[in-house]
């Protein structure tokens, strides 16, 4: 259902602030939104100056940089620090991304960060995935076939191993569906774009023998074509795929096997 | 007894549309749908007009009146832009539906000239309007 307005008790209220020692020439200042489940109450937005001639380049190396220096409490995921685990993914000014590999350089006056979108918050920039990993198990997100199976491995020739480029980098991250507008108001039912991403690497696959079987879940009013385009995936995704591309593509699979 | 209160916590829902820079693709995509909406009013408006001079004289006296009027001839621009502009997102859906221009690039580009292209073909249709009428 569309829902512009939070509901009772998820509006962020104006937090606390944290000034940087008197005398640092090169602040950047840092607004995290915070809710703490102990301490009940609406969430907060707390700003942080960080002295950026000892911080690293990344909006990660600040966020580490204030837990160290500044606020023990503030919690939030992270772990390679390299864009390819996805733990740190969060809504930083105003669209979502990893924060490792987002440049404090590229934001403009006062950074915003917040948890991913229309997410049930666990703590701080922690949001709740659980919905988002059942509807990945949901599209059996492995090989499935019928003939039987070989002496060595499945074997893929170069070309049908090409059609999963643009696919395969894909870290689950969920910036994309997060940003999906579609994806907040119905992301009970709603696929979203990274589940639709990666059924679309099944589908694909020259080895999966039942995309047949996969279209059929697939085929619903809601489950795929809750899709409308909006692009706000493709924008997002900070590995640079398309997963408005994948949806399309199923969309044609679709009507292909219609005709 | 403390699991079963961690359990009870009422989590709140991080905002969303409020702090989202969605860009022009996001904005179009609402107005692709507020304009296919208003198109629901400006085909009743078609229909009054069909109507009207089907009726008689006096019942198109009605309806010339109200489309000279200053806010009919207002509603008449809003159709004519809100009718080009939904034609301009149809045909990007169009282009999107064969699986082409999911470029990033492609996208932005295509945004801006369905908005240039729906004031100005709006604007164009007025003029043509008032000179086939003989205004000038």
């Amino acid at each position: 259902m569309v829902e512009l307005a939070l509901p009772k008790g998820s509006a962020p209220k104006k937090g606390k602030t944290f000034k940087a020692p008197k005398g640092t020439k090169n602040i950047k200042a840092f607004q995290i939104y915070r809710w703490n489940p102990d301490d009940g109450g609406n969430p907060s937005l707390d700003t942080y100056e960080v002295d950026m001639d000892e911080c690293g380049p990344m909006v990660l190396d600040a966020l580490i940089k204030i837990k160290d220096e500044i606020d023990p409490t503030v919690t939030f995921r992270r772990s390679c620090r390299e864009g390819i685990c996805g733990s740190c993914a969060m809504n930083i000014d105003g669209t979502n991304t990893l924060a490792c590999t987002k440049a404090i350089g590229d934001i403009r006056g006062k950074a915003k960060v917040y948890p991913l979108p229309h997410m049930p918050v666990i703590k701080d920039l922690v949001p709740d995935l659980n919905n988002f990993y059942a509807q990945h198990r949901s599209i059996e997100p492995w090989l499935k076939t019928t003939s039987p199976e070989p002496q060595t491995e499945w074997k893929q020739s170069v070309e049908d191993r090409d059609k999963l480029d643009g696919l395969y980098e894909c870290i689950l991250c969920a910036c994309c569906s997060t940003s999906c507008p579609s994806y907040w108001w119905n992301g009970d039912r709603y696929l979203g774009p990274a589940i639709l991403l990666q059924a679309y690497r099944w589908l694909i696959d020259s080895r999966d023998e039942s995309a047949g079987e996969r279209l059929d879940d697939l085929e619903d009013p809601f489950r795929l074509y809750r899709c409308h385009t909006i692009m706000n995936c493709a924008k997002a995704c900070p590995k640079g795929l398309s997963p408005a591309k994948a949806i399309a593509e199923i969309k044609m699979m679709m009507v292909e096997r219609s005709v | 007894m403390a699991e079963t209160e961690t359990l009870k916590v009422q989590r709140p829902l991080s905002p969303h549309i409020s702090i989202y820079r969605g860009g022009l693709t996001m904005l179009l995509s609402i107005v692709h749908r507020i304009t296919g909406g208003a198109l629901y009013f400006g085909t009743l408006l078609l229909a009054w007009w069909l109507i009207a001079a089907a009726t008689g004289p006096e019942a198109y006296a009605h309806f010339q009146w109200f489309v000279t009027s200053w806010i009919g001839t207002l509603v008449l621009v809003g159709y004519t832009w809100a009718l080009l502009h939904h034609l301009m997102g149809g045909l990007r859906h169009f282009m999107w539906d064969t699986g082409t221009a999911f470029g990033l690039s492609t996208v932005e580009l295509v945004a801006r000239l369905s908005v240039v292209l729906s004031f100005s073909l709006t604007g164009v249709v007025w003029v043509l309007g008032y000179y086939m009428a003989g205004a000038f």
